[in-house]
């Protein structure tokens, strides 16, 4: 603290209070007399059920599929390794829509491989699969990016004296190289529990909006607006209460 | 027509003062001062309001007609809180209420137009709808939400057909049925006429009798306190002028 400048203060208390105020205006506009009938209706409820229910499955196919990209991405070098590494982080930088759009030409009826599906009797659109398949293309970039972060900075020397004292590849996987990055794991897949939280454009473009099966909670949020400004205001605090306690997690996690 | 000149020389310095200065002072001919007449619009007027919109241009040398497009209740909030807007055309009487309500409106709101449903189904029709009770069969139906204007009125022909419908997804907003059926995710949606007429080709409309049970009326007001009231109700009197049903006819629109 002592070596920065001083007025550096002035640029980061306004980018703090960028952030702040808006939370803090919001939290002002709450009805509190209603607040508990409002975010316990029929339709709240439900919107919040599914959202826990499909982030938490999104952030589990997150770790499935992100931790073995995540090793492969920080553990072979090579030209077209970059390339793979920033087709990945694609729906990092994508508006969330743009996500939608890809996905429905992918899994819609008259997707690319949804036509197939189709003739199958699979039908992933407008069904709850299609809320997790958007949540997780959009939040496994964050799992992957953390846990690669880390991979990398651990380094490769215990797996190296495992393998020499003879342990195969799985068990130094299980019982080096995943125990070494665990903090990292955790942080990202909570971080990703929350980008699948949050998921908004993706959900609505590709998988409709259907209470108790594809209404997420930011989309009924999105559709109280319309009518009850007031449920929507507090469906967004509970959001935000979330999301706080979510970057409690990880945070507690990292320094941990 | 003196305070109109005033105030449209003051836009003119304010929106163009690097120009002003260049030119020493404000334009000589104050008919020829440019302003900026702000218009918000449904979504769904779009093309004959913009088609509209150029026609005012071109009787009013130095005008310029800027639209704000999106849902009413949108479009109303933002004038609750302040956006510069000179009319306000809404696409139900609910969200002009709320403007009335208010106390925004400078002139009393007049209904301009109507609208009303019809089943939109994708090019060939493939699951064979014939009428609105078809569209109860094995088939995936995509409505508006209760919540919006598109949805109540489709409540409401739903009761007066004595039907139940059970769609795959209550969208937000009417365009967004429309991508569902455009896209060939759903096999029926329930839309506006003119909502069919702007597709085109890839969506076949299906008129249905109980459609005239919910007429949806548009009604057009000018704002108060805005910048160029006179203006704006001479865009009123295009609008519900003869050469405004016109237009509105042309794209799909009925007569008020």
């Amino acid at each position: 603290m002592r070596t920065l400048p001083r007025w550096i203060l002035l640029p980061a208390g306004l980018g703090a209070l960028l952030v702040v105020l808006p939370l803090a205006a919001m939290a002002l506009r709450v009805e509190w007399s209603d607040f508990w009938a409002l975010i316990t209706s029929e339709s709240s409820l439900a919107a919040l059920r599914l959202s826990l229910q499909t982030s938490l499955t999104s952030a589990a196919a997150c770790v499935l599929l992100g931790v073995p990209m995540a090793l492969l991405l920080a553990r072979t070098d090579g030209r077209g390794m970059s390339l793979v590494r920033s087709l990945v982080l694609i729906p990092l930088v994508l508006p969330p829509v743009v996500g939608g759009i890809a996905l429905l030409y992918t899994f819609g009826r008259q997707g690319l491989l949804g036509r197939h599906l189709e003739v199958l009797g699979v039908q992933i659109a407008f069904s709850t699969t299609a809320v997790v398949l958007a949540q997780t293309f959009v939040a496994l970039p964050f799992l992957v990016l953390s846990l690669e972060g880390a991979l990398r900075t651990a380094g490769t020397r215990y797996e190296r004296a495992a393998a020499s004292l003879g342990a195969r590849p799985s068990r130094v996987l299980t019982h080096v190289t995943l125990p070494l990055v665990l903090p990292a794991l955790l942080s990202g897949t909570v971080l990703s529990f929350a980008r699948a939280l949050g998921e908004f454009g993706a959900t609505i473009t590709f998988a409709g909006s259907l209470q108790g099966t594809t209404r997420t909670l930011p989309l009924e949020i999105y559709l109280q607006r319309e009518s009850d400004p007031e449920a929507a205001v507090a469906l967004s605090f509970v959001l935000m209460l979330v999301a706080v306690a979510v970057i409690a997690l990880a945070h507690r996690r990292r320094s941990a | 027509m003196k305070t109109l000149l005033r105030s449209a020389a003051a836009a003119a310095a304010i929106a163009l003062t690097a120009a002003a200065c260049g030119s020493g002072g404000p334009a000589e001919d104050p008919a020829a001062a440019p302003v900026t007449l702000h218009v918000f619009a449904a979504a769904s007027l779009q093309e004959p309001f913009e088609e509209l919109g150029e026609q005012f241009e071109s009787e009013h040398e130095g005008v310029t007609v800027e639209f704000s497009f999106a849902g009413s209740s949108t479009l109303v909030e933002q004038i609750q809180q302040g956006a510069p807007a000179d009319v306000f055309a809404s696409a139900d009487t609910k969200n002009m209420d709320k403007l009335t309500d208010a106390g925004l409106d400078a002139a009393d709101p007049v209904d301009f137009t109507t609208n009303t449903l019809r089943i939109a189904v994708p090019a060939g029709n493939p699951a064979g709808v014939t009428d609105l009770a078809s569209l109860t069969g094995d088939l995936n139906l995509v409505v508006c939400a209760p919540e919006v204007p598109c949805g109540a009125a489709t409540g409401t022909v739903e009761e007066a057909a004595g039907l139940e419908f059970a769609p795959v997804s209550e969208e937000q907003s009417v365009t967004d049925v429309l991508n569902k059926v455009t896209s060939g995710e759903a096999d029926a949606g329930l839309v506006y006429v003119t909502d069919v007429e702007k597709a085109g080709d890839a969506v076949e409309g299906i008129d249905f009798p109980e459609a005239q049970e919910a007429v949806n009326t548009y009604p057009i007001t000018t704002v108060d306190g805005a910048a160029n009231p006179e203006l704006g109700q001479e865009f009123v009197d295009l609008v519900t002028g003869e050469e405004g049903q016109e237009v509105l006819a042309g794209y799909g629109f009925g007569g008020a």
